[in-house]
């Protein structure tokens, strides 16, 4: 069930470290009545600087095939069908590989003798908390499991109706996880350092965002005076730059203490309330231009 | 008795393959008629679960004993619970190992690495 949602704003980047949680955190500090998710299920350090209170705990599970041995008559069409090679054929039974299954529950539609049923096989969990009037949902994977999606999905379907901004921190990379965190962004901001590698991850990002067709814009983090080949690459390809980030070790040491900047200084408070009215003027005249498409 | 190798071609000159469940080709050797068989790996770009599909393989091939250099803890379980040992292999040459094997001189393998379940994309 998917309740009625506020403005949903995903940020991405190509790796962790890039400052992605930093940009995340601090953006859902400043903006009134914010909602942050972390979509980063195998490596969530979101309330580490929220410091939430809890205020509930779910466990996800997932949908995991039950061969009843009685009924199989060994055909072995699921195991050939299985995509993930999750099921494996030995001493005349299938075997189920629980780590590795997607629960995508193909084998149990396409078993012919009906020997095929499920049970739920936990994988992770979902947190609610508040912070400081930020409402925090924080998803943990366990460790080892097949797949970060269905945590995820659990988190995106929860009942925000009653914010008005969701920030999604979204895990590093462009694997299918990432996928999932941006489905229902309404907005996309990419974080990139001003290095080749940074430039690099910066246009794996940019190529999934494209793809998903979903308005995005670049933050520049970590600017020095030298040159900057994300910038670069931003002028080259047309993409909106959102604001920038001066490399700033103060800034570094408050975030390393697992601080919220714009809970500590009014300077860092000034810094990403502006971020956040430029990146609400470009999704502004991304919603004019895509009126006159 | 049929003996299970990963190898690089298929060809016994080619050498053991250091990966198992990417190997692109598996020998089969039959110790009693001296012959070998050579399986293509379909598992091999299987995006996840190779290691798995690929002792599925082997496992219909109906072999005994398997030589590898390195060996995933799934496929292990797959391998292990058809009754099939594995031993670890020694040096590249095909030939040689299975001379070693037929010795009884190759240890089994104890070092079963835990799957790269990662999502790369
Ligand atoms: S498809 Fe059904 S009957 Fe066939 S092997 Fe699988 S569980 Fe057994
Ligand atoms: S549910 Fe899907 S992924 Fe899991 S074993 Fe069945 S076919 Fe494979």
């Amino acid at each position: 069930m998917k309740a009625e949602k506020g403005f949903r704003l995903a940020v991405l980047s190509g790796k962790g470290g890039t400052g992605k949680t930093l940009l995340s955190v601090n953006l859902a500090a400043v903006i009134k009545n914010s909602a942050y998710i972390d979509c980063d299920v195998e490596e969530p350090n979101g309330h580490l600087f929220f410091k939430p209170e809890i205020e509930s705990s779910k466990e996800v599970t997932v949908k995991i095939p039950q061969i009843d041995n009685e009924l199989c008559d060994g055909c072995r069409k699921c195991v050939e069908f299985c995509r993930f090679n999750a099921l494996a054929f030995i001493k005349d039974r299938v075997k189920v590989f629980d780590e590795i299954c997607h629960s995508c529950g193909g084998c149990e539609i396409l078993c012919p003798r009906d020997a095929i049923s499920n049970r739920d096989v936990s994988v992770g969990i979902v947190q609610k908390g508040m912070s400081q009037g930020v409402k925090t949902l924080t998803g943990t994977l366990e460790v080892g499991k097949a797949s970060g999606v269905p945590v995820i999905k659990n988190l995106l379907d929860e009942d925000l109706s009653d914010r008005e901004t969701i920030v999604i921190d979204c895990p590093p990379g462009s694997a299918c996880v990432v996928m999932e965190s941006i489905r229902d962004a309404d907005y996309c901001v990419l974080v990139a350092e001003p290095t080749i590698f940074g430039t690099h991850n910066l246009a794996m990002v940019h190529e999934l965002v494209t793809l998903f067709e979903i308005p995005y814009g670049v933050l520049l983090n970590k600017c020095t005076e030298g040159d900057n080949p994300s910038e670069k690459f931003c002028i080259e390809n047309n993409i909106p730059i959102l604001g920038r980030i001066d490399f700033d070790p103060e800034l570094g040491r408050i975030n390393s203490e697992g601080e919220i900047l714009a809970r500590q200084s009014e300077k860092y408070k000034k810094m990403f309330e502006s971020i956040y009215s430029d990146i609400l003027r470009e999704v502004a005249h991304e919603t004019v231009a895509d009126t006159k498409r | 008795m049929k003996i299970g190798i990963p190898v690089n071609d298929n060809n016994k000159e080619s050498g053991v393959c250091i990966s198992f469940g990417r190997a692109p080709w598996f020998m089969v050797y039959d110790t009693e008629k001296k012959s070998e068989e050579f399986i293509k790996n379909t598992a091999a770009d299987s995006p996840g679960g190779a290691g798995i599909k690929a002792a599925q393989i082997l496992v219909d091939s109906k072999i005994n004993a398997l030589i590898t250099p390195r060996c995933g803890e799934n496929a292990a379980e797959v391998i292990k619970g058809a009754g099939i040992e594995i031993f670890k292999s020694q040096g590249e040459n095909i030939g040689e190992n299975i001379d070693q094997f037929e010795k009884n001189s190759l240890d089994l393998l104890d070092d079963i690495h835990p799957g790269f379940h990662g999502h790369e994309s």
